[in-house]
């Protein structure tokens, strides 16, 4: 069973300390998706695992083994890493062979493994080329063929999408999916983005300045996010965020407005609403005075303020819209999809 | 950039003829001078055309005792020993640099800076700055006459270990730890990852120096006085001085014919390698 356990997982460089006391547990075959800003420690989160980042204290176990002192090699994983880290001297055929050619595997068997990972990835073609000779998505493809034929209990991926474009991503982000299912290996992979986030993992881990914000499914994430930074990352557009005073279980915005909202919170809050979420209403409470509106096709972003404030605010319409700016246009905002955030800590308000 | 004016065309050609006929013209000479015999090399005008005696010349320089009336090894002779000093300098260089320059790009180990910085002190003290203690330490160990001698202390450097340590830099860290996950050990490491992908540096290192040891002078000169031992490059100059009567120019010139011709060798075979390795900067 490859189940994977962080325990109080900390990392100091000299005297820094850059991920704090990270806790958690991955289920065997499950898809875990460690996203978050750039800098906020997710690559040193996964190369801790991987064996080439020293442990500074805590544990990491795969099954019920500590793994803190073992050589990636002796750990049973692969990682597929983001500039796909190919032997460029080396064949395809050979870049997939070399890890089990070192583990002394039989000839036949490594030929065996190598144009099975092949057939799964449609590469075989390419087997006897050179990697400069393959374009980034077919290399890709090799880096991945490379870490399936170990046959590891944990595969690990360091943003392996980002050096593609944005059609490939999305083919590959689908494939990468499809492959980890089928073959059921527990994977951590890790993302800054927030799209490939919700789309790839079982669970996410929202990293944020080396502290996990939030570790939870996508819809429990997107749907009850735990903090105002898991609110304003998961998402797009981004959530928009009001700071407001709260008593009696009715809200009052700087502007005046009143809301009525189910929290028990007293004092000052945060309320975040998502753009998706403000339903447009002849006489709904919030009204939005139209800097700019975007035109995606299948929806309209209204980007502007609430009447008569500088408060930033953004609502997504269906469809077309005609508005232009200047336009005030009312919204309501139901209850069931506010967010109460406390407006010191920033964590959420059930 | 494409000129088209005529005149520049007619300078620009002027003056690359003017370079080849500036290097060329001597080695013509050379050769025109190793196809005479004895006695047209010692009369005015110097020939400007080749005679018939390339080969007699050829035979005699190669195989027999060189200059009329002198002793002296046969120049096939000196040049094996040149060969087997240039390539152990050449091979030497490579291998410990290629070493050096993996333990400090790779390992943490205690007072690795200060290696790195005594490496670089020797840097400043080529063989000639050193030439006095190193001969002392050479005849001391009873290297004199040996071809130890001839190329151990040429061995010892800096220049390629430096090179050999840009050009690791520049190898991505993701090539190492994918190593690592593989499975490989530091020293798989060097031999599959690390070497070929040097191949081409190493390659014209390989060259440069070959070049570099084939043309030492001063320290062959100095260790070796057993005449078996001397190299092609200090030979020539010991024909001029050796005859008592004026310098058989035949012999001389097919003797520094014959000592050009190695190194062209080695620059023509890897000549591909060699320029791939000063130029790609890609790994
Ligand atoms: N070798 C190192 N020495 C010092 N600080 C480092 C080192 N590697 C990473 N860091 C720091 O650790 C933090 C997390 O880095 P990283 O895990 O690469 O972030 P991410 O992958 O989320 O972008 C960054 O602030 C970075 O500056
Ligand atoms: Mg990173």
């Amino acid at each position: 069973m490859a189940s994977i356990t962080l325990d109080s997982l900390t990392k100091s460089y000299g005297q820094t300390e850059v991920l704090h006391h990270i806790q958690g547990e991955i289920q065997h075959g499950e898809f875990i998706v460690i996203v978050g800003p750039s800098g906020c420690g997710k690559s040193t989160l996964l190369r801790m695992v991987a064996g080439l980042e020293t442990v500074t204290s805590g544990q990491v176990s795969i099954g019920d083994k500590v793994i803190n002192d073992l050589e990636p090699a002796d750990r049973d994983i692969a990682m597929v890493f983001q500039n796909y880290a190919l032997y460029p001297h080396m064949s395809v055929e050979q870049n997939m062979a070399y890890g089990l050619k070192i583990r002394k595997f039989p000839k036949a068997e490594i030929k065996r493994r190598v144009e099975q990972a092949a057939d799964i990835l449609e590469i075989r073609d390419y087997l006897k080329r050179k990697p400069r000779q393959l374009s980034g998505g077919q290399r890709q493809r090799v880096a991945m063929g490379r870490a399936i034929v170990r046959d590891p209990q944990v595969f690990l991926f360091d943003e392996p999408l980002s050096n593609l474009d944005a059609k490939l991503r999305v083919q590959m982000r689908l494939e990468i999916r499809k492959l980890q299912r089928r073959l059921g290996v527990t994977s951590i992979y890790v993302t800054h983005d927030q799209v490939e986030a919700m789309t790839l993992g079982d669970r996410l881990m929202v990293l944020n300045g080396g502290y996990v914000e939030q570790f939870g499914t996508p819809i429990e994430v997107y749907e009850k996010p735990a903090s105002v930074f898991v609110a304003g990352f998961i998402g797009s557009p981004s959530m928009n965020f009001i700071s407001a005073q709260a008593s009696k279980g009715q809200l009052t915005l700087p502007d005046g407005t009143t809301l009525a909202s189910n929290t028990s919170a007293n004092g000052p809050v945060t309320l975040g609403m998502r753009p998706e979420h403000l339903k447009q209403h002849g006489s709904g409470p919030i009204q939005l005075e139209v800097d700019l509106p975007e035109q995606l096709g299948a929806t309209t972003l209204v980007h502007g303020r609430i009447s008569g404030t500088e408060l930033p605010i953004t609502a997504s319409l269906n469809g077309i819209h005609a508005a232009s700016s200047g336009d005030v246009l009312r919204f309501d905002a139901p209850v069931e999809q506010m967010h109460i955030f406390d407006a010191q800590t920033g964590k959420r308000i059930e | 950039m494409v000129e088209t004016r005529p005149f520049l065309t007619f300078v620009t050609h002027l003056v690359l003829i003017l370079g080849v006929v500036m290097i060329a013209l001597p080695i013509w000479i050379t050769f025109v001078a190793a196809s005479h015999d004895d006695i047209r090399m010692t009369q005015a005008p110097i020939p400007m055309l080749p005679g018939g005696f390339f080969w007699e010349n050829f035979k005699r320089t190669l195989f027999g005792s060189g200059l009329a009336g002198n002793e002296i090894t046969p120049v096939w002779r000196m040049l094996f020993n040149s060969l087997v000093m240039a390539l152990a300098i050449a091979g030497g260089k490579i291998v410990i640099s290629l070493l050096s320059a993996f333990a400090i790009v790779y390992f943490k180990f205690p007072f690795r800076m200060g290696f790195f910085w005594m490496i670089f002190l020797t840097l400043m003290l080529p063989v000639e700055v050193r030439i006095l203690p190193t001969f002392e330490v050479v005849a001391n160990l009873g290297l004199l006459n040996s071809y130890w001698g001839l190329s151990i202390p040429l061995i010892a450097s800096a220049t390629a270990t430096f090179m050999f340590r840009q050009v690791f830099l520049t190898i991505p860290d993701e090539m190492l730890e994918s190593a690592r996950i593989d499975g490989a050990g530091p020293m798989r490491f060097f031999w599959d990852i690390l070497i070929p992908l040097s191949r081409t540096n190493i390659a014209a290192l390989f060259v440069i120096l070959f070049i570099y040891g084939w043309n030492q002078y001063l320290w062959p000169l100095l260790i070796t006085t057993d005449s078996d031992m001397t190299t092609i490059v200090v030979s020539i100059k010991q024909m001029l001085e050796a005859a008592e009567q004026s310098p058989q120019w035949n012999i001389i010139m097919m003797t520094a014919m014959l000592a050009m011709l190695p190194p062209i060798i080695v620059v023509i075979a890897m000549q591909k390698l060699f320029v791939q390795g000063l130029t790609e900067t890609d790994k």
